[in-house]
């Protein structure tokens, strides 16, 4: 017999169990969150400076092999389908999930070789508490291997002027319709 | 003895029994080492290496929360924050600042990630990582890893089997374990500090399907030791919480790595 059936079946009825408990609205901003961050150029900044802007935010670490480069990709192809007004509106704030190693200067060089333009894009560091509160707000699973590298969910988020997250994606490699929805209507 | 002492004796003593009753109960002392958890640490790891760390010996209850709560009205349910807090947060409380005296000794429950990390901050410790608890649930009374004893894992199974919709029981009412904590099995499920880092599959969603970047990296982990049943459902249960949900069945205790804390 196979252990999978019952698994299954466990994790559905959590996840059933664990959802209706939340089924009231509730407003809620990422700006009700006061994390410091370090932008790439060491300057000192809260999690809401793009506050007032439509923003795309995730999170991401700069040593990634593959999956990272993947959602500098899709933030990029999220860009390039706006209309030329919205996106020069647009901010994208890139939170690094790799307290230790990406440094300001290390992000420096993933702006810098990945050409990011950094007058709309911040690549943030947070120290590792910080780390943790930030992907939960986001809803982002991230785990540390033991060869340093990190296993996680990519997930882009839609914020209103507020800070309200307006959508969630998952989707990597294109643009994901609901996203260029939810930024085009502003 | 003069007047004066007994006094000041009295005073102490009052003081000691103020601190004692207010403070939640000092963790004790885990060495930890080698340890082959059921989560794996990675998809071809087995074993991890549990730091010395401290854990609270009990839950922490409505009644310590609500100290908490005093000290930082932000965490009041008519206050918090909504990105901190479902609507469930704290609601099975008598008022938005206590939980009045029925249920002060029993475990805090309907507490959300969020919450139960600022409350261990407060303390100056943090919420046990996943592994820490693991490796505290381990033990039976009398062996650190009883994981391989069918009797006493019977006994585990046997509280997530029972449907007790009934008052939960006074923190630390359990017997304590091996390494002298308590309440870890049969009273409620526990946040930890990694809740977030469970990446556990529900296995169909990985198996040849096109969309498997969901986990950057290495992908979704498949439980170890799958007889284990008990843990397997805490970890299913964590992995289908978020930091922002209350539960009446999901309560924390704090924990600190050895030497500086609580």
């Amino acid at each position: 017999m196979t252990l999978r059936a019952p698994l299954l079946a466990l994790f559905a009825a959590f996840a059933s169990l664990a959802l209706p408990a939340h089924a009231a609205d509730r407003s809620a901003s990422l700006y009700q969150m006061h994390e410091k961050l370090l932008n790439q150029d060491g300057k000192a900044i809260d999690i809401d400076v793009y506050r007032g802007k439509p923003v795309l935010v995730t999170m991401f670490y700069g040593s990634c092999p593959a999956t990272c480069p993947l959602i500098i990709d899709t933030l990029r192809a999220v860009e390039r389908k706006l209309d030329e007004p919205q996106r020069q509106e647009l901010r994208v704030l890139l939170v690094s999930l790799d307290a230790e190693r990406d440094t300001p200067e290390a992000l420096r060089q993933v702006a810098d070789s990945r050409r990011v333009d950094t007058t709309r894009w911040t690549l943030a560091h947070a120290d590792a508490a910080a780390v943790r509160r930030i992907a939960a707000a986001l809803n982002i699973q991230y785990r540390q291997l033991p060869d340093g590298q990190f296993s996680h969910s990519t997930i882009i988020s839609a914020l209103d002027g507020e800070g309200k997250i307006l959508t969630q994606s998952a989707e990597l490699g294109h643009a994901d319709p609901e996203l260029l929805r939810v930024v085009n209507a502003r | 003895m003069n007047r004066a002492h007994i006094w000041l004796v009295a005073f102490l003593l009052a003081a000691w029994g103020f601190a004692a009753s207010a403070a939640p109960a000092a963790g004790a002392r885990i060495s930890g080492g080698q340890f082959d958890p059921v989560l794996p640490p990675a998809p071809n790891v087995k074993t991890t290496v549990v730091a010395p760390y401290r854990l609270d010996v009990a839950l922490v209850s409505n009644a310590d929360f609500a100290v908490f709560v005093r000290k930082h009205p932000e965490w009041r349910r008519d206050r918090v924050a909504g990105l901190f807090a479902d609507e469930g947060y704290l609601r099975h409380w008598a008022s938005d600042a206590g939980p009045g005296p029925a249920i002060a000794r029993q475990p805090v429950t309907q507490v959300s990630w969020f919450a139960a990390s600022a409350y261990c901050e407060a303390r100056g410790a943090r919420l046990p990582r996943w592994y820490e608890w693991e490796f505290a649930a381990a033990a039976s009374a009398t062996q650190p890893d009883a994981r391989d004893d069918p009797v006493w894992r019977q006994d585990i199974l046997d509280w997530y089997s029972k449907s007790a919709r009934g008052g939960l029981p006074a923190v630390g009412a359990s017997p304590a374990n091996y390494f002298g904590i308590r309440d870890l099995h049969g009273v409620v499920w526990e946040w930890v500090e990694d809740a977030g880092a469970m990446l556990v599959s529900d296995d169909s969603r990985e198996q040849g399907d096109p969309n498997r970047n969901r986990f950057c990296g290495s992908g979704a982990l498949s439980l170890e030791q799958k007889e284990n049943y008990a843990m397997m459902m805490r970890i299913a249960m964590l992995s289908s919480m978020k930091a922002s949900y209350s539960s009446n069945s999901m309560g924390f205790r704090c924990a600190s790595d050895a030497g500086t804390g609580p």
